[in-house]
């Protein structure tokens, strides 16, 4: 690849966000952008240590959220604790192979993606390969575009917790698995966010 | 990090701002440590809570479905079936199910487990749930206090699934008549408990396991006779109908009850406390304890229809036992068929002639009993058909002393014993009515209806001799009559001149009375009157008569 300037050689900062390139000279004290006020930084301070924290705190939460049930219903029928994968499974075997491939993308896929690609993010970052740089960027945008995707099992859970409550005949409650996949796209979200992408350009020392 | 250098070159003020810088972002790590802490502690928590894992064997395993059929215990779902799988011999089912925690002290060697489906009983209806959520499988604890981890389970519930305080109690019977699992046991009417179970022993007898709940257990004592009381019994005695029965459920599907037996204690059965008998009715649970029967056997020269198995031996009309086989046997002396009864006798049921004929030691043993009936053979003891019932022809035996009956051979070495007979009473009556019907057969009938016809004729004749000439004259006779009373009315009319002349008469008559009472009240004042006749001064006296005169 052509060798481009970076920032650093020309004195200058990009605001995350307005997108302004300041003049490293014009920042004053405070190091706010001119014109959105928000605080400026070259690189997002300890960017690899935070993401990585929470990339950690996100896997360790997904153990709990596979295995955990999610959802509680109770009916005429009897009663179930279901598991994300055990629902999948229950859709799949039940022929409804569209709705199992859905709930496998956005509950399973997604998440996996994504400590996946931030990982590698990391990795790369850490080791400051240059290697794929653009691709490594899109993959980080596509990381922060999906990220949230993952809480149509949340919302799932909520609207069927909340619709179904006909005592006898049938009711559903949300059971603690639920809340740790919660925290897992929160917590994944964050990583993501506190990634910086910039650190992807910078060459080596 | 690597940018820390740059900046502190150009500025002064950097250096603290990255320290804090440095020190805020390793804040973050709280949250995996936070997430694993969490994580660890659910894991944990999960190890710590996971129950025993148990195996069960059934027959069937009809219904039941891996994570879905629950284990369920008082209704409470204690565990979760994980593995259904069959036996290596292909004999059974092997179910396993991981039960929650706490469950570990319910998993005794004797616990209990069984399918709980939908069943429908005469007495009860059960599990109907069960229909619409599958089956589930219920657990009874046990008693012992070896742990267990494998199962046979049972095919069908036990009765008392939730254990309720009580008894349990073993009642044994030569049959157990229509009683069902579940079927009441009433104590005066009160169901106080029910039957859970019901055993065919090796021997043949029946073994019915009953349960009396508290507080009601407290009524079974040592002196408590079971009877069945199933059915209805009607009774008709010399006070009327009586119909007795415990419930109309224990009609439908049988019932035990008990009661306090006579006050007296009676050893329970098998010696076992918790034993007894299960009796056929309330009378033969009530009756005294018959004590072992002793068996006789008597030959009967006449035809003994009526005579049933299990006729009534009475011995002075006492009922002591009955009869358990009537045969025909052969003599070869005579060419003779003797009817053979044998009949078993309860010495007891003779009540206090019992306790002295004991108390004398004549009961001691066989031989002492053959000697016994010896002398009472000799002072005329003798065994008689007797008719139970002109109706029905039943015929029962009575024992009965006849001291006019012929001198019969006892020998007191044959065992059963062998009562000298004399025939029935019946066969005696049925010769009566013989002797009366050829009495009656012997009647000149014919002779006695030719005279009555020639008779009749002759009163015929005068019959007619009457109506021809006596009758008209009893007319005119009895029209004069009738002239002769209307004349008699006619005079004896109140509007007579016999009449109207006997009126005025008698008012003559009354006055004359009148002054000759006057006249003698007079002369009794004046008797002087008599010779000078009225006195002149006495006529104011006049009016005072007249007025009495006008009185009446």
């Amino acid at each position: 690849m052509t060798p481009l300037r970076q920032s650093l050689e020309l004195g200058l900062v990009l605001c995350r966000t307005c997108g302004l390139a300041v003049s490293r000279a014009s920042l004053g004290m405070d190091r706010r952008c001119r014109r959105c006020r928000s605080r400026i930084e070259h690189r997002t301070p300890l960017s690899t240590e935070t993401t990585l924290a929470w990339l950690i705190a996100g896997i360790v939460f997904y153990i709990p959220a596979n295995l955990l049930p999610v959802m509680h219903t109770s009916g005429l029928l009897g009663e179930a604790d279901s598991t994300i994968l055990g629902g999948i499974l229950e859709f799949w075997r039940s022929g409804n192979w569209d709705i199992a491939l859905l709930i496998f993308i956005a509950s399973v896929a997604v998440p996996f993606t994504k400590f996946i690609a931030i990982g590698l993010l990391l990795l790369t970052v850490r080791k400051n390969s240059r290697w794929e740089q653009h691709q490594r960027t899109v993959l980080y945008r596509i990381v922060e575009f999906i990220g949230y995707w993952s809480m149509l099992d949340v919302i799932v859970v909520a609207l069927t917790s909340a619709l179904m409550q006909f005592q006898v005949l049938g009711t559903a409650e949300p059971r603690p698995g639920i809340a740790f996949f919660c925290a897992v796209v929160v917590v994944t979200m964050l990583s993501a966010s506190s990634f910086d992408p910039r650190l992807i350009w910078d060459r080596g020392t | 990090m690597s940018t820390a250098p740059t900046p502190s070159s150009e500025e002064e003020l950097p250096t603290p701002a990255i320290r804090n810088r440095r020190w805020i972002p390793r804040l973050v790590w709280v949250v995996p440590i936070a997430a694993a802490v969490i994580g660890i502690s659910l894991l944990i928590r999960n190890w710590q809570n996971a129950g025993p894992h148990i195996t069960i064997s059934f027959l069937s395993g009809e219904g039941v479905q891996v994570g879905k059929t629950l284990v369920k215990y008082r209704d409470v779902t204690v565990g979760r079936v994980s593995d259904i799988v069959l036996s290596s011999d292909h004999e059974t089912v092997l179910v396993s199910a991981d039960l929650s925690k706490d469950t570990a002290s319910l998993l005794k060697a004797d616990t209990q487990f069984w399918i709980v489906r939908p069943r429908i009983g005469v007495g009860s209806v059960s599990g109907l749930n069960t229909l619409l959520s599958g089956v589930y499988i219920g657990l009874k604890t046990g008693t012992a206090t070896r742990r267990e981890r494998q199962f046979a389970g049972l095919e069908n519930p036990p009765a008392l699934s939730h254990g309720p305080r009580g008894r349990e109690l073993q009642l044994h019977a030569a049959r157990a008549g229509s009683l069902a699992i579940g079927a009441p046991v009433y104590f005066r009417q009160f169901q106080v408990g029910r039957v859970i179970d019901e055993n065919l022993l090796p021997d043949g007898s029946t073994r019915v396991t009953v349960f009396v709940e508290a507080p009601y257990d407290g009524f079974v004592k040592a002196v408590t006779r079971f009877w069945n009381a199933s059915g209805i019994n009607v009774k008709l005695g010399a006070d009327g109908l009586n119909v007795e029965t415990e419930s109309l459920a224990a009609v439908l599907a049988g019932g035990l009850a008990f009661d306090d037996g006579p006050t007296e204690a009676v050893p329970a059965a098998a010696g076992i406390p918790g034993e007894y008998i299960l009796y056929k009715n309330e009378t033969e649970a009530m009756a005294p304890p018959d004590g072992d029967p002793h068996f006789i056997r008597m030959r009967f020269a006449q035809a003994l229809r009526g005579l049933e198995v299990g006729a009534p031996v009475e011995f002075v009309g006492v009922n002591i036992g009955s009869v358990v086989a009537v045969d025909l046997g052969y003599e070869d002396q005579d060419r003779s068929f003797p009817v053979i009864v044998t009949a078993k006798l309860y010495p007891r049921r003779m009540g206090q002639a019992y306790e002295v004929l004991a108390a004398q030691g004549k009961t001691g043993s066989d031989e002492t009993i053959a000697a016994f009936v010896g002398t009472l053979v000799n002072r005329g003891l003798r065994a008689q058909p007797r008719s139970a019932s002109l109706l029905t022809g039943k015929l029962y035996i009575a024992l009965d002393f006849l001291p006019a009956s012929p001198r019969a051979a006892f020998d007191a070495t044959i065992r059963p014993l062998e009562l000298p007979t004399v025939n029935g009473t019946f066969q005696e009556l049925e010769a009566g009515v013989g002797r009366l019907v050829k009495k009656v057969n012997d009647l000149p009938l014919e002779k006695i209806a030719r005279d009555l016809h020639v008779d009749l004729n002759d009163l015929h004749e005068t019959l007619s001799e009457l109506h021809d000439r006596v009758l008209p004259n009893a007319v005119d006779t009895l029209s004069a009559l009738h002239r002769t009373l209307d004349s008699a009315d006619r005079t004896l009319d109140g509007e007579s001149p016999l009449q109207r002349g006997l009126t005025e008469s008698l008012s003559e008559a009354r006055s004359t009375l009148q002054a000759v009472h006057e006249l003698a009240d007079y002369l009794d004042r004046h008797p002087d009157a008599l010779l000078r006749g009225r006195r002149p001064q006495k006529m104011p006296q006049r009016p005072a008569a007249s007025t009495s005169e006008a009185k009446p």
